[in-house]
């Protein structure tokens, strides 16, 4: 019901109900789920179109449409910049229109911890910007979550560990006996291993993440201190890193599969353990690999569907890189295969904010032959700004409006 | 002091305030690091050529402070440009809801600022003129209690100091408006301080210009150069021949007909004529002339008339020719004019008084085209360096910064005769959906470049001024893009 009242406005953005008039004919879609019915009231709307008069007509079609791929998502990064809700819901409208339909959370980082748990509040008392102007409360994230279910997008909220925790330890005094301190200086991260405090607080926390939203990914990035090896000696594993990161690592997986749910993993993790192939054999693989890092991408999933691992593309189209805009084309072209479940567009935080966001985002480059696309994309890029959408120019030109 | 500053590095970013002290974090990194922290300038942007701000703090009230004109000034009450300056300061200090009033009879509490005098000290204050490449654009500022001062032999001065003023402003813990006991001489290093915007390769609605016009006064940029018309489009309405486009005004907005495409055998200058506006001054005509188009070297009619003017085979001589003819109408109107430097690259003869803009090249081209120039004697401009519309990942404000109009190998009357620069921002990939956050805080590092004094370059220092400037661009509702990794204490709520 919300999906045609908003299709309708759309449409129709000058009009109320009452004043319309349809002459001849009916549209159907007619979709196994309701997942498809969202899709197929899209793929309408951007079927009508007004002639010169204000007239709006759509021409007699049928359509027949799938997806190639179930992971089609989006990642935002909230810890290098504090995004504000409203943006984020409009990015999810954005998403919308363009089928996308995972919103990766890249929720917390080093740089701020915005996240308001419940379970261990002074996480974001101390880790974020502003406790109170710059977190996102639980119903915040609810919100973000209800209103991307509503568009049929699932929201993925990212935690890394044991790497990028910088700011956990200034909110968790038992964190802080987790984290390592780095130097004298103070700083602290990455979360320590070797303490079994350490897979309560995660298992704590990962509960009631997982309360909140159906899925969420971790990272794995971990580095070395004399705590560790301690601990090492203790459990046997001598001086085999690799052992404690996939003690560490299996650990993680398995809170996450107790909660029912399935974790995403960069593909760090996938490589750190493919050198060490005697430790990865032994641990059972469930996850997904998403992969990130430049170089022959495709060399990656080839190896990772090898091994019968589920794959998420997203080095072609690392957003938060920018470019002459017409560079969109690079990302166009990109070859993929059975396992490969979908792809991942990032946006990195570093130089993106509030202000910047929607152009940076909203450039296009997310749509396979470049010349037959580049008109229907422009034509896309002014729906998108009738819609309200910042989406940046593709080159020289105007709008009609 | 400052309550959004954050720090840099590659993989992480502590978010330096009052929350924490200011211990200085310390990770490996890759690259040199700018550590962040209160800068003894405070938010100053650009940096006054001098300025002492002491420990000493005192109160604002948006109940009981107001700018007022001094009663020695030769600017009153009808000198509109300063009331309605006055108003738009007053607003950006108290950013936020206001008191209510207090009772009139209640004195200044013991360290509060209740008024700001201005003072124009010229007897003739320029009020009702536009300001001129000669204008003076100086002033003084003495922050005290009960009542600062800024004195300006122009109003043109006093409009500078208002903005620094206003950046002398901050909020305590408490959130109260506080200013410290200031004392600052200012000037500009150099006269002609610009941004180039394009509006011929996408339309710029007026809002757009007007709101990036606002943003170019709080950077005391001086000069809106604007690239009005071009191959693309012609949207500039023309009285003398209004066939040149069509603008139709419809109850959605805009609606612009491509009419007049270029053609190089017609005289129709782009012209770029610049709207008065009272914080943007200037008032000129910039000549373009780009490289012939293939088509004009085999028209038939071209070559007769180079036959007959006996230029042969030498085009250059048609430029020459056509530039020439183009420059002594632009003469007749008494406006001042510039060109691209390709003009003087190819020889063609100028006027002793010509200015010519430098845009091409890397460092040591540009270097050794500024050197050209002032040695032939003409006056220069510098852009090279500042090509916005050329973006890259990561700080590029730092290469913008560190580029210098006078470095190049010449004598001292040759640098004398560099007067300026200019913040390029071209449209082939810019329109209103992304100019402002693109155009700014890039053209920061241009203003503080072309205002501040040449020793002014410490990055470390810049980079924790502009971070705050930044963050009061984006209150003022300009949604300027972040630096790196940081936060806004008002984060930009526009979408």
């Amino acid at each position: 019901d919300a999906a045609f009242i908003r299709y309708h406005r759309l449409i129709f953005p000058d009009h109320t109900a009452d004043n319309l008039s349809v002459s001849a004919g009916h549209a159907s879609v007619n979709a196994e789920s309701v997942w498809g019915v969202l899709r197929g009231l899209e793929t309408f709307s951007q079927l009508v179109y007004q002639d010169d008069f204000g007239t709006h007509f759509v021409n007699r079609t049928d359509i027949e449409d799938s997806t190639q791929f179930q992971y089609r998502g989006l990642l935002l990064d909230t810890s290098r910049h504090y995004l504000p809700v409203p943006v984020i819901l409009k990015t999810l409208d954005a998403m919308a229109y363009s089928k996308f339909n995972v919103f990766h959370w890249h929720i917390v980082d080093d740089p701020s911890f915005p996240y308001q748990s419940r379970t261990f509040p002074n996480l974001s008392n101390k880790g974020a910007f502003h406790p109170v102007s710059h977190v996102y409360t639980q119903s915040d994230v609810k919100r973000v979550i209800s209103y991307a279910r509503m568009r049929g997008i699932r929201v993925l909220p990212e935690f890394d560990s044991p790497g990028h925790t910088n700011f956990w330890g200034r909110g968790q005094s038992d964190v802080d006996s987790l984290l390592q301190k780095r130097h004298p200086s103070g700083t602290f991260g990455p979360v320590n291993p070797a303490l079994p405090s350490t897979y309560q607080f995660m298992a704590s926390l990962f509960k009631e993440v997982a309360s909140v939203s159906t899925f969420f990914t971790v990272c794995f990035c971990r580095k070395s201190n004399p705590h560790i090896r301690a601990f090492m000696q203790k459990v046997g594993f001598g001086v085999d890193l690799p052992k404690l990161d996939a003690f560490y690592m299996e650990r993680i997986v398995n809170i996450t599969s107790a909660l029912n749910k399935t974790s995403i993993v960069w593909q760090d993790v996938f490589d750190y353990l493919n050198i060490h192939r005697r430790i990865w054999r032994t641990m059972i693989m469930d996850f997904m690999v998403e992969v990130w890092k430049h170089g022959c991408y495709l060399c990656e999933v080839r190896r990772l569907t090898k091994a019968e691992l589920r794959v998420i593309l997203a080095t072609p189209w690392y957003l938060d890189q920018p470019g002459p805009t017409h560079n969109w084309a690079r990302y166009y072209v990109v070859e993929q295969k059975k396992l490969v479940t979908g792809w991942g567009v990032n946006l990195w935080g570093e130089y993106v904010d509030a202000s910047n966001l929607a152009p940076r985002l909203c450039d296009e480059r997310q749509t396979s032959s470049v010349e037959r696309a580049f008109p229907r994309l422009q034509d896309f890029r002014c729906k998108l700004l009738r819609r309200g959408i910042q989406a940046e120019p593709l080159y020289v030109g105007h709008m009609q409006t | 002091m400052c309550n959004c500053v954050s720090r840099l590095s590659t993989h992480r970013a502590v978010g330096a305030g009052k929350r924490e002290d200011q211990t200085q974090t310390d990770t490996q990194q890759k690259e040199p690091e700018l550590v962040a922290g209160p800068s003894q300038y405070g938010s100053l942007w650009p940096l006054p050529q001098k300025v002492h701000i002491s420990d000493v703090s005192f109160k604002l009230s948006s109940s009981n402070f107001q700018i007022t004109d001094a009663k020695e000034s030769s600017a009153g009450p009808s000198c509109n440009l300063l009331q309605s300056a006055y108003r738009r300061y007053y607003e950006y200090v108290f950013v936020g809801p206001k008191n209510q009033k207090r009772g009139r009879d209640q004195p200044a509490g013991p360290s509060e600022v209740t008024e700001l005098q201005v003072w124009i000290t010229s007897p003739d204050s320029d009020c009702d003129s536009f300001p001129t490449e000669s204008s003076d654009e100086s002033y003084e500022l003495s922050v005290d209690q009960p009542v600062a001062v800024l004195k300006a032999p122009k109003v043109w001065g006093a409009l500078h100091g208002l903005e620094t003023f206003s950046q002398l402003v901050y909020e305590d813990e408490f959130g109260a408006k506080t200013i410290n006991s200031t004392v600052i001489s200012d000037f500009p290093r150099f006269a002609h301080r610009g941004v180039l915007l394009d509006s011929s390769r996408h339309f710029i609605p007026v809002k757009v210009i007007l709101a990036n016009l606002e943003t170019m006064a709080m950077n005391k940029f001086n000069i809106f150069h604007w690239h009005i018309v071009d191959d693309s489009s012609f949207p500039y309405l023309s009285q003398t021949f209004p066939q040149l486009s069509e603008k139709v005004r419809n109850r959605d907005g805009y609606r612009i007909r491509y009419f007049l495409r270029y053609r190089p055998n017609s005289i129709v200058p782009t012209e770029h004529r610049f709207t008065s506006f009272e914080t943007v001054p200037r008032f000129g005509i910039h000549v373009t002339f780009p490289p012939p188009p293939p088509n004009r070297k085999s028209n038939p009619d071209i070559q007769k008339f180079m036959e007959q003017q006996g230029f042969g085979q030498d085009f250059t001589k048609l430029e020459s020719f056509y530039i020439q003819r183009l420059l002594d109408i632009v003469t007749t109107t008494q406006k001042g004019y510039m060109i691209w430097q390709e003009v003087f690259d190819n020889g063609v003869k100028l006027k002793p008084d010509t200015l010519i803009h430098v845009w091409k090249g890397n460092q040591q081209s540009y270097q050794r085209e500024m050197a050209n120039i002032t040695s032939a004697g003409y006056r220069t401009l510098l852009s090279s360096p500042w090509y916005l519309n050329r973006i890259a990942y990561g700080q590029d404000w730092q290469a913008i910064y560190k580029a210098d109009p006078q470095d190049f190998k010449g004598t001292d009357d040759q640098k004398k005769l560099v007067i300026g620069g200019e913040a390029c921002l071209w449209g082939e990939f810019v329109d209103a959906t992304n100019l402002t956050p693109r155009l700014w805080p890039r053209a920061c590092a241009v203003a503080e470049r072309l205002w501040s004094a040449k020793e002014v370059t410490d990055t470390n220092d810049a980079f924790n001024r502009l971070a705050v400037h930044r963050c009061r661009l984006v209150e003022r509702g300009i949604p300027a893009q972040p630096l790196y990794t940081s936060y806004c204490p008002r984060e930009y709520k526009g979408i």
